[in-house]
Formats: C-alpha cells, structure tokens, sequence
C-alpha cells in the first residue's frame, strides 16, 4: 500500500467497509453453527442418559409416573419406515430413470421434473391430509398402512430427484458402447446406467430414509399413535416421532425424559445416515 | 438360418446367422423389442404418476373442504372467528400467524444465510469449505420435531428471560414499532416460532446461494479485481446483480419451506386463536392449527375448516415453490445461452 493510498479517504472507507461486511459474514457463519452445536449439546444433555439405559429398547412406552422404555415406538418406527422405503423407491428410481434415460426430449419429462421439485418441499402435513382422505378416511381407522403410504410418498421425491441426476452423470459413451454391441436399451439401462449410477442412486434412497425417519407431521392423522405394541398395519402403530410429540408436551417429567432420549436417538440416527450418504457421494465422484 | 459374408481380419468368409423365413429379426431380438417397449412404458406410467400427484393432492383437498367452501366461499380467507362449538370457521388468525412467522425468519433467515454463502464461497480457505458447508447443510437433517422440542425447552425461556425484555425496553416506548412488543414475555409466541424457523431455512437458501454464487464466470470477478475492487464490492456489486435471480429463487425456497413447517411452530407457537399485533403474543398457523386440532375435530363441518385450512396452505406453497423453480429455471438457462 502506497502512502497516497493510505492517505485517501475513500480508499479508507471502502477497505473498512469492506473488512466490516467481511467480518459480518463470518460471525453469520458462526450464527448457523452455534444452533447445531447448541441443538446436539443439549440432546446429548438431556437425552444421553436415557439413551444409555437399556430398558429404553426394551420397555414399552409407559403410562405417567412409572417406569418404561420406547421398545414398541421404535419397532413401530422401524416398521412404517421400512415400509414407507419400500413403496417409495420403486416409484421414485422408475420415474427418474424415465426423466433421465428417455425424456431427453418432449414436455412430460421436463414438466414432472418441475412439479417434483415442488413436491420435494411441499408441507409434509398436506401429505397426511392427503393420505388421511384418500385411505383413512374411507377405510375409517388410523393404521400403519397409512403411516407407511404417507411416508413413501415423501420418499418419491427425493429418490425422483436423485436417480434423474446420478443416471444423467452417467457418460453417454457407455450407452453407446452398449447399443453399439447390440444391447436393448431396457437391458441397457438394467446392465450399465443403474451399475454405473448405482451408489448415486443408493445415496438418495439413504437420504429418503433420513427424511422420512424423522417427520411427525404426516403420521399424526395417518398412524395415530399406540400405548402398547403392536406391529399390526392395519391398527394404528406407535411411532418414535409422535411419542417423542405427545411426551415432551405433558407435563410429567419422566415423559419428557423419555422424549429426550427419543429425540437423541433420532437425531443421531438422521445425521449418521446423512453423513454415510456423503460419503457414498464422495466416493463415487 | 442364412449365409452372410462377412470379412475378418481381411478373410472373406460366409457366416450363418439366424433370420427366419419372413426375414424378420431373430425371436430372441425381437422379444427384446418389445420389451423395450415395455420398459420404457412402465418408467413412463411411473413418471406420469409423479406428474399427477400434485393435481391428485389438490383435488382431494377440495373435496374434503367442500362444506366450507359453500357455507363461506372465498370469505373464509379474513373471517376472524374459530368456533368449534358454534361451528364458525375463518381461517385469518392462522394465516396471519403463517405469514408472520415466516415473515421473520426471512428477515433474520435471509442475511444471515447471504453472510454463510459470501464465507463459504469468497473467504473460507479451500480446506474449510467442506467441513464447514456440510455442517450447514446438516442443519437441514436435524427433524423438526427436534427443532421444536429444544426450541420449548431451550430457546424460549431465554427469549422470554432476556430476549424479550430487552426487546421490551428498547422498543416498548416508541411509537407504532412499540405495538410489535407489546404484552408480557411469555417466550412462546410468534416470536420464538419466527427464531426457530430462520434457523430452520438458512441451510436451504445458503445451499442455493452458494451455488449460484459459483456460476459467476471467474472472468467476471477477476476484471473487478483487476479495477481495484475489493472482495465485497465484488460480492455486491457483480456476483449479486449477476445471480440475482437465483438468489430470489433461493428465497422463495426457503419462504416455501418456512410457510408450511408444522412440528417445529406446534411446539412454540402457543396455539391460541387471538389475533394481535405484538409479536410476542401468541398465536397459531395453518400447519399447527391442522396438527393439533385434525385428530380431535368433531363434526363435518369442522373437518371441512381444517382441510380448507390444507388446501390455503397447500396452494401458498406451491405458487411459492413454483415461483422458486421458475427463478432458478431462468437463471441456468440464461447461464446455458451464454456458456
């Protein structure tokens, strides 16, 4: 820096406004940080204990004041979620091989791309409202299936998503190695794309299993909720994310315990699916 | 079975290869035929019905919220009364509640996540952008409900221990902004929901910050560095009017996001059907009126408030999120005629 410019007075002003706006930037990235460390502090806090304590796994949900574990609300979280997967993916890995693989050209691709988009945010809850009229209100009970059916619909969007853009990174020339060896395009698709995308693909089912491990909104009118357990589907079945609701609002304190034990579990359960699902990403890429 | 020539190596030779008699492909090729046609219909039947989940979501809404909609027509959108009992529905408290919460995440959300990207994408060595940038992004996995269990526990008691009051003190007294702060700190209200969800929507409009940030053509930032600019009058005065777009789709994406969280708001809002003007009162929205009252509505008519409830909130969103994508759409386009 040369003394006339250390001099000038809009140079200054400009160099220190410049260090201002910086250093605001960077105490902003600091904003964001201090809620997830904060967040993880206090599950760690409150629902560690809980989380070390092995009748957790085993005991089921008990009523106010007594002892008891979230051995059925886990099961019945397992369960729906597994499920909710299974009805998911098929849907979410054919429509995005058909987005990727054939709608290079013409409206239906490009359209169903856009409106998945818009899924891929829409309100969870409008999915249960959804889920609740179009199968719990006519069959007239809460269920699992229902549960289930929420979830694999909030499951299609993100796999929709994910296998259209792992198969578009797939290289044309693979294809055209396969056509030119005389290969159908069907078995094209099944033998080199899906292989060659395969842990892409692999990481949006993981993160479709994060997602849906965790939201409540949908399950609220469509599995309900079970004091005891039951992995029956067609009844309504207990589920770590409406308990963990249901008990960190009443007033009992070993309720709300339990709650944070649920909730840690949870939360560790998400991000260790999220951080596998990176490093599947990384790998490949 | 016929006899073609064929040339290997420069040896002519006659091969048999199987044609049947009508001269048409071999059976085993053409099974294949059609099952490509099978395939590529089946992927098709699955794309077609992603495509009609949307319209499949809107139309069930309708239906279910037909009682309203005949008993009050569009005046459901600023009627004030929610009476279960009388059976007197409108859906103004809950929207304004909706509004407002998200309201002030984008105030707080939307600085905040420009200061992240700016770091992530012009500051932060090489070697921190990852650890860093997955960190923010994992504030996305955290579930909501976790987001509103701490925010009950954690985060509004200091709100209404030291946020508020002080809040209180410096603007209670001025006139018109003092009606924002207005009643007692009760930490739970649209305040402490407003918080939680700016938390809530900075990892999904920094992730598209960021990215639109890295389509500047390095060209570009370099000939303002060459002037004499210094790294924020880069930021501000190229990076930003070159991404603008983008950076509104970002945005809207986060308000699409903040609009329609549930659990995260149910926990803090404090569900009360009163319309005030502080912010500290409390309030409801559309997503937590529907979570907390769906499985006990009694009656019809009820039912039908809740789901034309849904359906505002459902087409709010939409257009939202639609307008978002449009955004983002336009920016990589102008981005594709210009590479």
């Amino acid at each position: 820096m040369s003394e006339i410019d250390a001099a000038n007075p809009v140079y200054r002003r400009r160099k220190l406004v410049n260090l201002v706006m910086l250093s605001v930037s960077a105490v902003a990235l600091v904003f964001g940080l201090i809620w997830l460390a904060w967040i993880l502090a206090t599950l760690f806090y409150e629902g560690g204990a809980a989380l070390l304590r092995a009748g957790m796994y085993y005991q089921m949900t008990p009523p106010p004041g007594s002892d008891g574990g979230l051995a059925n609300a886990i099961a019945g979280s397992l369960l729906m979620v597994i499920v909710g997967t299974l009805i998911g993916t098929p849907f979410g890995v054919l429509a995005g091989t058909y987005l990727a693989e054939y709608g290079r050209r013409g409206w239906l691709a490009s359209a169903t791309r856009f409106l998945n988009d818009v899924l891929l945010s829409a309100p969870s809850i409008v999915i249960g409202l959804f889920v609740y009229s179009v199968y719990v209100a006519r069959v007239k009970h809460f269920s699992g299936w229902a549960g289930s059916m929420a979830l694999g619909l909030l499951v299609i969007p993100v796999v929709v998503r994910t296998t259209d853009d792992m198969l578009k990174l797939v290289p044309s020339s693979l294809r055209e190695a396969a056509a030119a060896l005389g290969c159908p395009t069907w078995k094209m698709i099944l033998r080199v794309t899906y292989q060659a995308a395969r842990s892409g693909i692999l990481t949006g089912i993981l993160l479709a299993v994060a997602r849906i491990s965790g939201e409540t909104a949908p399950l609220l009118f469509t599995a309900l909720n079970n004091q005891f357990w039951s992995l029956n589907m067609n009844a309504p079945v207990s589920n770590l994310p409406v308990v963990i609701f249901q008990f960190a609002m009443s007033p009992y304190q070993d309720w709300q315990r339990l709650a944070w034990g649920g909730a840690t579990l949870i939360t560790l359960a998400v991000l260790f699916l999220n951080i596998v699902a990176r490093v599947l990403v990384k790998k490949t890429h | 079975m016929s006899a073609v020539p064929v040339s290997v190596h420069g040896v002519d030779k006659q091969i048999n290869i199987a044609v049947s008699e009508d001269g048409l492909l071999p059976p085993r090729i053409r099974s294949s035929a059609w099952l490509d046609a099978a395939f590529e219909w089946l992927t098709r039947g699955f794309a077609i019905l992603v495509f009609s989940i949307l319209a499949a979501i809107l139309v069930s809404l309708v239906l279910g919220s037909t009682l309203t909609l005949q008993k009050y027509g569009l005046s459901f959108i600023w009627r004030k009364e929610w009476d279960p009992v009388r059976e007197e529905f409108g859906a103004l408290v809950p929207i304004y509640g909706t509004l407002v919460t998200s309201l002030i995440a984008m105030v707080i959300g939307i600085p905040v996540s420009f200061g992240i990207a700016l770091f992530l994408t012009e500051l932060a060595p090489a070697w921190l952008k990852r650890p860093l940038g997955t960190a923010i992004e994992l504030l996305a996995a955290i579930p909501s409900i976790i987001y509103g269990m701490w925010g009950l526990f954690v985060l509004s008691p200091i709100v209404q221990s030291d946020v508020q009051p002080l809040l209180i003190d410096l603007f209670g007294n001025v006139p018109i902004l003092g009606k924002l702060f207005e009643g007692p700190p009760l930490g739970i209200g649209m305040m402490t929901a407003g918080l939680i969800l700016s938390i809530m929507v900075i990892p999904f409009i920094t992730a598209v910050m960021r990215d639109v940030f890295e389509l500047v053509p390095p060209m570009l930032k370099e000939s303002a560095y060459g002037l004499g600019a210094t790294t924020w009058e880069v930021v501000f005065r190229v990076v930003l009017p070159y991404t603008k777009v983008g950076v509104v789709g970002g945005i809207m994406l986060g308000l699409g996001r903040a609009l329609g969280e549930t659990m995260a708001v149910t926990f803090v809002i404090g569900n009360a059907h009163e319309l005030s003007a502080s912010l500290m009162a409390p309030g409801n929205s559309i997503a937590s009126a529907l979570a907390n009252e769906f499985t006990e509505a009694v009656g019809n008519v009820y039912l039908s408030a809740l789901f034309e409830l849904g359906l505002i909130l459902f087409v709010i969103t939409t257009i939202v999120l639609a307008l978002s994508k449009l955004l983002l759409l336009r920016l990589s386009r102008q981005e594709g005629a210009r590479a």
